[in-house]
């Protein structure tokens, strides 16, 4: 078991009034699973990936990732856990605009301190990986959707972390250029065996997942129960917003 | 990576960079600006001062006169004979300066084993008045007085001839009596060496001059010649100025045991030079000449650069006030627009530096970041700053007008009751003011550039400590929000 949360909540102090953003996440998350967490805008999902991500501590519960539970741990822990056994893929890409898409991948080796040349080498491999040799020299703005996306997979992979988080990975891209980074996603996802969670609304990316959660108020609801539905939203056919509100 | 990303990022925003580059560049420029000013105008007073009192002098002593003592040189005018009337004749006489009076040698001694005086000379002013003419006809035709032993007093007109006196020809100059042993401190010190050379140790009793440039010049006199002083033959071995073109200081300078034998002043001054240990002593130095020398009047640099008025001093108040305060309203302006901008800019930002501490980087990574850009455009700032202040001083250096600083305006040349000065002021304050002329510069030291650069970098540091203390407050979680 890579992930065991047990009563997990997290509490927001807003115009004075105070919101949980989530309120009490009982979940096991394995190795080597790809996770969809879905639910509506509001319903806790981001909040959850920032704590299974080691951006931020529950208000209470405990979260243990590999039996160290996050909820305790220091500012300086959850940064080098970050830096050794995360990947981060973002909705808006969120690459840096002024450095290429190879500086860009390499901006994840600078917490390792390894030295220029290999940090070039390993950038380059990665890119490599999601296609994107030959546009390594280019900044984010002379790249297209997909590729920047692409990019950010490449600085995601490329520390080769234990557990990938992707925030609406396909959010800001048009279908086909989804289908293309989903399906990157997936392949890498079976060829390396790293434990993908990825947050969606989308029903079709979600539906690629080994396994689905369904957040509601800051709690895991169960799914609906529908199964055709599902059978039909993974293979593309059905847009989600009908399953729950 | 570090560089690439400052590099990367300032061309991005080259121009908030360059407009945070200049706002810092225009603060430092006027302060250097402003500093050089100030710079010159100190300069120009130490020029002032130095005309006035000597280099190196930071104290002078001297004793005035009481009202029984001395008075107006007298010439023993009677012809003596009947075969001596209606001859030539020529008179000299050598008195301490008017208004001063002498003291024992000894007092040196004394003033310089005073805690915190770290050198003291003698020196002797004297007056020469030399009258010739020929003796009066005291029985000639017409019945005419008899000069009941003409006396004469030293003024600088000569008297009405009598009908059977012929017209008599007056002349004064000042001599300043040298302790040659320690030219660098006395009478010399507040002139400069033109030609020729001043005394050596060994000239204590040898009868050479130096003298004025000016003097020598109205008398036809040059390096080399001789001249007579009270009937003896000295010969001139050097030509002096008093700094800054000033007419203070002597016309003769000769060595003080001769002055003082020519004068019957045998082991006696007239005027004392202090130099103190540290400036921080003078005050101290001069309550303790005091209590050697209760009567004398002690004079310190800061008595007479507070007599010095004209537009030296409304410069010196222009530096003080307006120009001070003026470059630290800029550059405090400077310092509040580069952080404000650069806190700004790092607001502008909150996902990019969210991300990279989503992907591990440490916040003294990311504020060293911040930090990195600021430096550079301080370092940007001081290079344009600095050179926008030595444009401002050459400006400031061109278009200055001459600067004229007044001493002693209501000082009177001493005489009974009347207050001594230094010898330096002495044949100035005698007309009642001395005016000196000086130019105004605007010197701009490598300390001064140093400090630009320093107050550049400063800013850019300060900037970069707000930007990196905004930045570090930055969460990880900030690189999910949604809106740019």
């Amino acid at each position: 078991m890579l992930y065991e949360l047990t009563d997990v909540t997290k509490r927001y102090t807003q115009r004075r009034k105070q919101v949980d953003a989530l309120a009490g996440i009982d979940l096991t998350i394995d190795e080597g699973e790809f996770l969809a967490i879905q639910g509506s805008t509001g319903s806790g999902k981001t909040t959850l990936l920032q704590m299974l991500g080691a951006m931020d501590r529950p208000t209470s519960g405990s979260l243990l990732f590999e039996g160290r539970d996050l909820a305790k741990l220091g500012e300086s822990d959850l940064t080098e856990l970050r830096s050794h056994s995360f990947g981060f893929i973002f909705q808006a890409f969120n690459l840096i605009p002024t450095l290429t898409a190879q500086e860009n991948v390499e901006t994840a080796l600078v917490p390792w301190h390894v030295n220029a040349k290999e940090r070039r080498g390993r950038a380059e491999e990665a890119l490599d990986g999601v296609g994107l040799a030959d546009r390594a020299k280019h900044i984010p703005s002379e790249l297209s959707g997909g590729e920047q996306q692409r990019v950010a997979i490449a600085r995601a992979l490329v520390r080769a972390p234990r557990v990938i988080f992707a925030d609406e990975p396909s959010g800001n891209l048009d279908e086909r250029t989804r289908d293309d980074i989903v399906g990157l996603l997936e392949e890498l996802w079976r060829e390396r065996g790293q434990t993908l969670i990825v947050v969606t609304h989308d029903t079709w990316v979600a539906g690629r997942a080994s396994r689905r959660i369904w957040l509601d108020g800051g709690r895991i609801t169960s799914l609906p129960a529908d199964d055709r539905l599902f059978a039909d939203a993974a293979s593309g056919s059905v847009r989600e917003p009908a399953l729950q509100s | 990576m570090f560089f690439t990303y400052i590099y990367r990022e300032l061309r991005r925003r080259h121009r908030q960079a360059l407009l945070t580059a200049l706002g810092l560049a225009v603060g430092v420029g006027l302060v250097v600006a402003v500093t050089a000013y100030a710079g010159g105008v100190s300069d120009a007073q130490d020029t002032v001062l130095h005309s006035l009192y000597g280099v190196g002098t930071d104290i002078t002593v001297s004793q005035t006169q009481k009202l029984d003592q001395a008075g107006p040189p007298r010439f023993d005018m009677n012809p003596g004979s009947r075969s001596q009337q209606g001859k030539a004749f020529s008179r000299d006489a050598v008195r301490s300066a008017p208004g001063q009076q002498s003291v024992k040698a000894t007092k040196v001694a004394a003033i310089e084993s005073l805690d915190g005086v770290a050198q003291a000379v003698g020196g002797l002013t004297l007056t020469s008045v030399h009258v010739s003419g020929n003796f009066a006809q005291a029985f000639s035709q017409g019945g005419a007085q008899p000069p009941s032993g003409g006396s004469f007093s030293g003024s600088a007109t000569a008297p009405e001839p009598s009908a059977s006196q012929a017209p008599i020809k007056v002349s004064s100059y000042s001599v300043a009596g040298v302790d040659v042993g320690q030219t660098g401190l006395g009478p010399l010190s507040s002139t400069e060496l033109v030609s020729g050379r001043t005394f050596t140790s060994s000239e204590a009793t040898t009868r050479v001059a130096v003298l004025d440039k000016a003097y020598a010049r109205q008398n036809s006199h040059s390096l080399g010649d001789t001249i007579k002083i009270s009937g003896a033959t000295y010969k001139v071995i050097g030509l002096v100025t008093s700094a800054a073109g000033s007419s203070s200081g002597s016309n003769v300078y000769i060595p003080l045991t001769l002055a003082q034998k020519m004068s019957d002043n045998v082991g006696k001054v007239n005027q004392i030079y202090v130099r103190a240990s540290s400036a921080n002593d003078i005050a101290a130095v001069k309550k303790e000449i005091k209590t050697v020398l209760p009567k004398a009047t002690v004079t310190t640099a800061q008595d007479l650069a507070d007599q010095v008025s004209g537009s030296l001093k409304s410069a010196s108040q222009l530096a003080d006030t307006l120009g001070k305060w003026l470059a630290i309203a800029a550059l405090v302006a400077a310092f509040a627009v580069a952080s404000l901008l650069t806190v700004s800019a790092v607001s502008r930002r909150v996902r990019e530096f969210g991300t990279l501490k989503a992907l591990g980087w440490k916040s003294r990574r990311v504020v060293g970041q911040v930090m990195g850009e600021s430096v550079v455009q301080g370092v940007i700032g001081g290079v344009l700053g600095v050179l926008i202040g030595i444009a401002g001083a050459q400006l400031i250096a061109h278009f200055s007008p001459l600067l004229k600083a007044t001493v002693g305006q209501t000082a009177t040349a001493g005489g009974p009751g009347g207050m001594a000065r230094p010898p330096g002021m002495q044949a100035a304050l005698g007309q009642v003011a001395q005016t000196v002329a000086v130019h105004l510069t605007a010197p701009v030291s490598i300390r001064l550039v140093l400090l630009a650069a320093g107050l550049a970098l400063l800013g850019g540091i300060l900037a970069g400590a707000f930007g990196g203390w905004r930045a570090a407050r930055l969460r990880p979680a900030d690189a999910l929000r949604r809106v740019d």
